[in-house]
């Protein structure tokens, strides 16, 4: 059994169904993200785990033990709030030092562990200030180091960076993964945000419409999702509608182009699919080998600085294609006739 | 500009002397006790009666035990209609308005019809019974006042967030409403409490009519019986509003993490 153990959690609100069947074990010291929409369920199931909410049915369980209709403040689960939550009128180190002060620990333990913490994230020189005197991501560690004070057995945070400005988001979510590998805490992390995602988890679940569509590593999310609306929330993505002629031998119709996919397909003959390719993979020009060529026309040319993305017309839609930027070749000017390649392998298929 | 400046201040001058006037006549004649001299004989004679001491004493206690019953019933009642209720924010609003719209004589009635000697409850009957039934009304009749401004100190927090972050350390109801709510709308609970303070200690119909000696009647009296001691009286009894008002201001400025300062 994973240490946290969620079976056939369930969730709803009147005749709202928010949370279905979602199942997933988490292992010690693994980090991992939900990953979805606005309104898919994520914050729900965390907060189910921290207590907050109480399950319609299914179970929650850390360490071999049933926290499904435990209280919230007997669960030692830390949870750091998107809008930090940090008790106004007391300083940072009262803060910090909360959890333990509510656990009974002694005035010398407590200013022992409230320095480790503030050594830990880096603020020791700020103890004595309140909240309203920090800035948003000093506030957020605070709230971070307050809930690892008492060595909670899991850490929810929910969407923590949000609040913050592009350049803090990047340093702070580094400074999370540190800390969550230092420590070695099971944390569970949820966003909307892929690139957040991405970056630092161990695994990724994408939630869509209240279910676990997927649950995987960055990498295998990304490169191989299993549904069509994991492929085109994560990542940018490149759909073309094509009709199944041969299944078992992969030949697809796209418009009027025959293309050979030289492997099965799960569609049956006649039957419509989708074919999709992330922009990187996608070159200009004819590749040998096994590739699938598709002439088009340039429709648009983004320059990005280090990277150019162009779109090409094809058969069947568009296409759209990322290179790297080379001072001695501009990019193609409009409506230029060009050939693009797709490797069969990369290629992704997805139901219609 | 001129012209606008002008009726500004002509204005705010009309408005000055229509509060300051009365008050102005009322200090100058509380002040002319001694013939042919001006003194503060009316105040001296006021502060020296041992009748106003124990009057006053007396209303003092009960206000700050007024403002005691009424912290403990408002602002956990406020914290979990905010919370857990806030449907029920209108209807608790609305019940905490009736003392303005009905007079404390019909309340007070009220309360002499239900606990007299001969029902149930006969709270009149005694000494303690009788000072109960005032404090009880007292924080009924602070209501307005205390539930508007614990209300409005909780709206300027997340306490759903405070909430849920002090049980996710661990915390429980009572240590969550002493050490995390309360300190947080604490500026506003003293707002609510200097208000209290200053209708408990002028008030007169409550304490007249269940027959009680404190400092709403003794003023009735004075203002019956003597000729320049009412005006010090009155002029004291504002002294002690203002001091109220001025202290809220006070701690609101000076509060360490004051919302207002963030």
């Amino acid at each position: 059994m994973a240490f946290l153990d969620i079976q056939h959690l369930e969730k709803s609100f009147g005749a709202m169904h928010v949370v279905k069947d979602f199942n997933l074990g988490v292992e010690k010291g693994e980090f991992v993200s939900f990953l979805g929409p606005s309104g898919c369920g994520k914050t729900t199931v965390l907060r189910m785990v921290a207590g907050f909410e109480t399950p319609t049915s299914g179970a929650i369980r850390i360490d071999g033990q049933d926290m499904t209709c435990l209280p919230a403040n007997r669960r030692n689960i830390g949870m750091v709030f998107q809008a930090y939550a940090l008790f106004p009128n007391l300083t940072v180190e009262e803060n910090i030092g909360f959890g333990l002060k509510v656990a009974g620990e002694g005035k010398v333990a407590i200013r022992s562990r409230v320095g480790e913490m503030l050594e830990l994230i880096g603020l020791r020189q700020l103890g004595s200030r309140y909240p309203f005197q920090l800035s948003g991501g000093q506030q957020q560690r605070v709230a971070l180091a307050r809930a690892l004070a008492p060595r909670p057995q899991v850490l929810l945070l929910d969407e923590p960076l949000s609040a913050l400005d592009a350049k803090i988001r990047i340093s702070l979510r580094e400074e999370i993964r540190r800390i969550q590998r230092d420590l070695g805490i099971t944390t569970i992390f949820v966003t909307h945000d892929q690139e957040e995602a991405l970056s630092m988890s161990d695994r990724v679940v994408v939630m869509h419409q209240g279910i676990a569509d997927q649950v995987a590593t960055p990498f295998e999310i990304y490169n191989r999702p299993t549904t069509r609306f994991v492929a085109q929330f994560v990542g940018t993505l490149n759909l073309l509608e094509a009709n199944v002629v041969d299944a078992a031998a992969g030949k697809v119709l796209l418009g009027e182009v025959p293309v050979s996919l030289n492997r099965p397909l799960p569609g049956r003959t006649g039957e419509r699919i989708s074919l999709a390719a992330r922009p990187e993979i996608v070159t200009l020009g004819r590749s040998d080998g096994d590739h699938v060529v598709l002439a088009g026309r340039i429709a648009d040319v983004h320059f990005l600085g280090s990277v150019i993305r162009i779109r090409v017309a094809v058969e069947g839609g568009h296409l759209s294609l990322d290179t790297f930027n080379q001072p001695d070749r501009p990019p193609p000017s409009l409506g230029t006739p060009v050939e693009v390649s797709v490797s069969h392998r990369d290629l992704l298929v997805l139901a219609a | 500009m001129t012209g606008k400046r002008f009726w500004s201040w002509l204005a705010v001058a009309f408005g000055g002397l229509y509060f300051l006037l009365p008050l102005v006549g009322m200090f100058d004649f509380s002040m002319r006790m001694q013939r042919g001299a001006y003194s503060f004989e009316a105040y001296r004679v006021v502060l020296a009666d041992p009748q106003f001491q124990q009057t006053f004493g007396y209303s003092v206690v009960l206000a700050l035990l007024t403002i005691v019953l009424g912290i403990l019933i408002v602002v956990p009642t406020a914290y979990f209609v905010r919370l857990r209720f806030p449907g029920l924010r209108p209807v608790i609003e609305f019940i905490t308005l009736l003392p303005l719209v009905i007079p404390p004589i019909v309340i007070v009635f009220g309360y002499i019809r239900i606990y007299n000697t001969s029902s149930i409850l006969p709270l009149t009957g005694s000494w303690w019974g009788t000072n109960i039934l005032l404090l009880f009304g007292y924080v009924m009749l602070s209501l307005p006042y205390m539930y508007r401004s614990v209300d409005t100190g909780l709206r300027t927090i997340d306490i759903a967030s405070l909430t849920e972050a002090a049980q996710s350390l661990g915390a429980g109801w009572a240590r969550i409403l002493t050490v995390v709510i309360l300190p947080n709308v604490f500026v506003s609970v003293l707002s609510g409490a200097f208000l209290t303070f200053a209708i408990v200690i002028g008030e007169y119909v409550f304490a007249a009519l269940l027959n009680v000696d404190s400092f709403g009647p003794y003023m009735v009296w004075m203002g019956g019986n003597r000729a320049y001691e009412p005006s010090a009286l009155a002029v004291i009894a504002f002294a002690i509003t203002w001091a109220c008002m001025g202290l809220i201001q006070l701690f609101t400025s000076f509060s360490k993490f004051s919302t207002v300062r963030r």
